[in-house]
């Protein structure tokens, strides 16, 4: 079969053999990937299709605007607060709600706080076993690894070869113990892991220093949010009041006290990730600076709502410290403007989409989106109705729909953040760039990456933390100035609202830009639209034929084993998908070559 | 939950986690089951009850503190729709590791092991599984079969815990349908009764693209398939493994 070039530049051949990787994760639904290989095992074609529905949508219809924060926290395990968050903008946007200065600070607090989370739990449990080799560091020196952490990061104080030693003991109980459990079907004799036993064991020895770290991270949204798992939220503010004079006790309100333990939190915190993570990941990508695929879109065209409004209620660029922008065609000297209120830019096609509307060559706007479903294959597609072996990419062949700005398809999360950050020459971000350039000895297309997306992001978890104390430092500036005003509930009567209204509300979710537009009628919920992240980067194919940020990240990778994908694991891995689950690649005849583990 | 007496022993650490989507159906009786024992029954302060809902490796340090976890959950395990079933020990994790309809986000399995690794995992465990009824009910609540096991499921926990050792106090009233382990907004009646008609919101899509005359839905969907299936080359049309 001929080569297809795409409008947006990337060559797609159809005629080697096909791998499927099914699911590859849950989130957002379930997803599964499917590739063509050449004769090199280099990557010709490839298909990313959502397989599941979410149906967000149609839940929030007809119910109380006031409400829809908490049924949005519950679509998604990781996102809660995030998808909180802009659920209570999108209502305040709407009905014209300022928030006070407090719960802004407060908002961003815990919106920085689930970005370090997400950020370190992603790099250590679900990414980094697409690099390091926890049997290998079974072979690992503990002298030689305590060597190696010394230098790479003298002030961890957790360096000493006995400590060491006491970790590969913990882990060799574990993985002789026969249940590998998370270290379970990974490809441990792959060619593709590069790293020396004393590096798979000091990365394995932080994997679990992480997760024990989780505990105080979770604090700070606790404080705030009242509750652990599921935080409280609020539409015109936060619901936790302050009192300084206040003594503990259940439920009881932000005092100094708390206001402490969040302070030592968010220090333990930046230590954490400048002594663990940031070394860790400038010594992994030391072995795998020879491995530069996976770039995709992310050379040409980056989206980013931008976040974190220093001062509350203004939601311009200019009081975003989280960088908003477009660029298109890797034209880093021209950084557009975004306005998600403009039917023109933000817009949704379904004509590879198992959705309809009424004309498909168009795109919607979300504030006019529909959500009707329209599960149909087309007719190149192998296998049965329920249990398809190839899906026909000619056809509709995904539930995720495909969000175009100004008609291209766009590249979110931390590497478009960092970019669009760069272009802008915001200081903070260009000074962490550069440094991570320097230190690796790369040149500014090496970001353009699988790697460059992982690197972008601990480069995110540093600056938030950071932001963290910005905001905690402003937080307890501002009571002190005597004003503790968490909430205005001065439009929260509905009696008061008017009889039709439209609001959006935007956050960046960890793994990217995310919105909600709403639209109110007579008091409750007459349409919602989420656009998250995963649906613009793992977006289907659209009318004119462009593919998606996981579609061309994969593209021109060289697979050493097909039936280990661990190099279609670790650049799709690199986007951030939620959380771990089983996945099997199946072969051309639908035969299963192995069950993988997406982590 | 009750004050801990001064003279009582060190106790073990119990978690009673519920776990489970809210929002689809019969996916939320794990996060009912344990509000409503919270509703029914109080413990000392060794016992924590938890709403899990899908939260995965956001849950291994509460898992990590605890001696002895109890799980309520919806499980697939091909049974008939509202079958109980209780799991104990080393089966809960097989067990749990097989659901392959849920729609939690990560595997509970895998936040078992990973307490393991930190050589933290709950000393007692056991699962208290219902077969859903429905799952794909977007913004639906628990079926009848169900929801009636709710109760059966309370009892099997309490019997559980006391053979451990750990008792429940029976409260002299129901505590109020607005305490709730989740929030508010959540509240199963809330839930249930502010759910707009099926009419308003159509639960399958969006009524004006269904009531809109230049769109059909298909009539018969599985002989669109057949169709479409007879005309494919032959040696893709087989049924698959």
């Amino acid at each position: 079969m001929s080569v297809v070039t795409t409008p947006n530049g990337f060559n797609l051949d159809t005629s080697g053999q096909r791998v499927v990787v099914d699911p590859v994760t849950r989130i957002e639904g379930h997803m599964r990937c499917e590739v063509n290989i050449d004769e090199n095992n280099v990557i010709r074609n490839a298909v990313s299709t959502g397989t599941m529905w979410r149906g967000l949508e149609v839940i929030l219809k007809g119910r109380d605007p006031r409400d829809a924060w908490a049924f949005v926290q519950r679509i998604c395990g990781v996102c809660t607060g995030t998808h909180a968050l802009t659920s209570v903008r999108a209502v305040e946007d709407a009905l014209n709600i300022n928030i006070p200065e407090n719960a802004n600070s407060i908002r961003n607090i815990m919106q920085l706080s689930l970005q370090v989370h997400d950020h370190l739990v992603h790099f250590y449990h679900l990414h980094a076993l697409d690099w390091v080799n926890p049997v290998n560091a079974l072979k690992a020196d503990p002298k030689a690894t305590s060597a190696l952490q010394q230098k790479i990061s003298p002030k961890n104080p957790r360096s000493s070869p006995g400590y060491f030693r006491d970790v590969q003991a913990r882990i060799r109980k574990f993985i002789e113990s026969g249940q590998l459990g998370p270290f379970k079907n990974g490809y441990w004799s792959n060619p593709a892991y590069k790293l020396p036993p004393e590096a798979d064991l000091m990365a394995v020895t932080h994997y679990l220093e992480a997760l024990d770290f989780q505990k105080d991270i979770m604090t700070v949204r606790t404080i705030f949010g009242g509750k652990d798992t599921h935080p409280n939220w609020l539409v015109g503010g936060v619901p936790c009041a302050i009192n300084m004079d206040g003594v503990m006790a259940a439920g009881a309100p932000i005092n100094m006290e708390r206001l402490n333990l969040v302070k030592s939190v968010t220090d333990k915190t930046i230590d954490f990730i400048e002594q663990v993570y940031i070394p860790d990941l400038l010594a992994i990508a030391s072995f795998y600076k020879d491995w530069m695929y996976g770039g995709g879109l992310a050379s040409k065209n980056l989206l980013s709502y931008g976040d974190i409004p220093d001062r509350a209620n203004d939601y311009s660029a200019e009081n975003l410290l989280m960088p908003r922008g477009a660029i298109i065609n890797g034209k880093l000297d021209e950084v557009h403007p975004v306005d998600l209120r403009n039917p023109d830019e933000v817009q949704e096609f379904v004509p590879h989409s198992w959705y309809a509307y009424p004309d498909e060559a168009k795109g919607l706007h979300p504030w006019d989106g529909v959500t009707e479903p329209n599960y149909k294959l087309g007719p190149n597609f192998k296998g049965t109705k329920t249990n398809i072996q190839e899906l026909d990419e000619g056809a509709k062949y995904s539930w995720i729909k495909a969000p175009r700005w100004r008609g291209h398809a766009m590249e979110v999360g931390p590497l478009a953040r960092y970019v669009i950050g760069y272009a802008q020459g915001n200081k903070e971000y260009v000074e962490q760039v550069d440094y991570v350039l320097k230190a690796l000895d790369v040149p500014l297309e090496a970001m353009f990456s699988t790697l460059g997306r992982t690197a972008a992001r601990g480069l995110e978890a540093k600056w938030a933390a950071h932001k963290q104390k910005y905001f905690l430092d402003k937080l307890i500036a501002n009571i002190k100035a005597g004003d503790t005003a968490t909430a205005n509930s001065e439009s929260f009567d509905p009696s008061t609202w008017p009889a039709e209204v439209k609001g959006v509300g935007f956050t960046e979710a960890p793994r990217g830009a995310l919105g909600h537009w709403i639209r109110i009628k007579d008091t409750r919920i007459d349409n919602y639209q989420c656009v998250v992240p995963t649906t613009w980067n793992g977006s289907p194919r659209d009318s004119q034929g462009n593919i998606g940020a996981y579609e061309a990240s994969l593209l021109d990778t060289k697979v050493e084993r097909p039936e280990e994908p661990v190099e279609i694991l670790r650049t799709l891995h690199s986007f951030d998908p939620c959380l771990a689950c089983s996945t099997h690649v199946m072969s051309e005849d639908g035969e299963e070559l192995a069950e993988v583990k997406v982590r | 939950m009750g004050e801990l007496s001064e003279f009582a022993e060190p106790q073990k650490r119990v978690l009673i986690l519920g776990i489970g989507n809210l929002l689809w159906a019969d996916e939320g009786f794990g996060v009912r089951a344990v509000d409503e024992l919270n509703r029914l029954y109080e413990f000392s302060s060794n016992v924590t009850l938890l709403d899990g809902g899908t939260q995965g490796i956001y849950l291994v340090q509460h898992v990590r503190e605890a001696d002895i976890l109890i799980v309520f959950d919806a499980v697939d395990y091909n049974l008939p729709g509202g079958t109980m079933k209780r799991v104990e020990g080393e089966e809960v994790p097989k067990f749990m590791g097989a659901k392959k309809i849920s729609l939690h986000q990560t595997g509970f399995q895998e936040v078992l092991a990973m307490a393991e690794m930190m050589d933290d995992r709950p000393e007692h465990l056991l699962l208290v599984g219902v077969q859903p009824v429905e799952l794909e009910d977007f913004g639906g609540s628990l079926r009848p079969e169900v929801s009636e096991k709710i109760l059966p499921a309370i009892d099997v926990a309490l019997e559980y815990l006391a053979s451990h050792g750990v008792t429940a106090t029976k409260r002299a009233q129901r505590l109020p349908e607005d305490v709730t382990l989740a929030c508010n907004v959540m509240l199963q009646s809330r839930y249930e009764d502010e759910r707009p008609s099926e009419e308003e919101a159509y639960r399958q899509g969006d009524a004006r693209i269904v009531n809109d005359s230049r769109w059909r839905a298909p009539e018969d969907f599985d002989a669109e398939m057949t169709e479409v299936v007879r005309h494919l080359p032959a040696e893709a049309s087989g049924a698959s493994s």
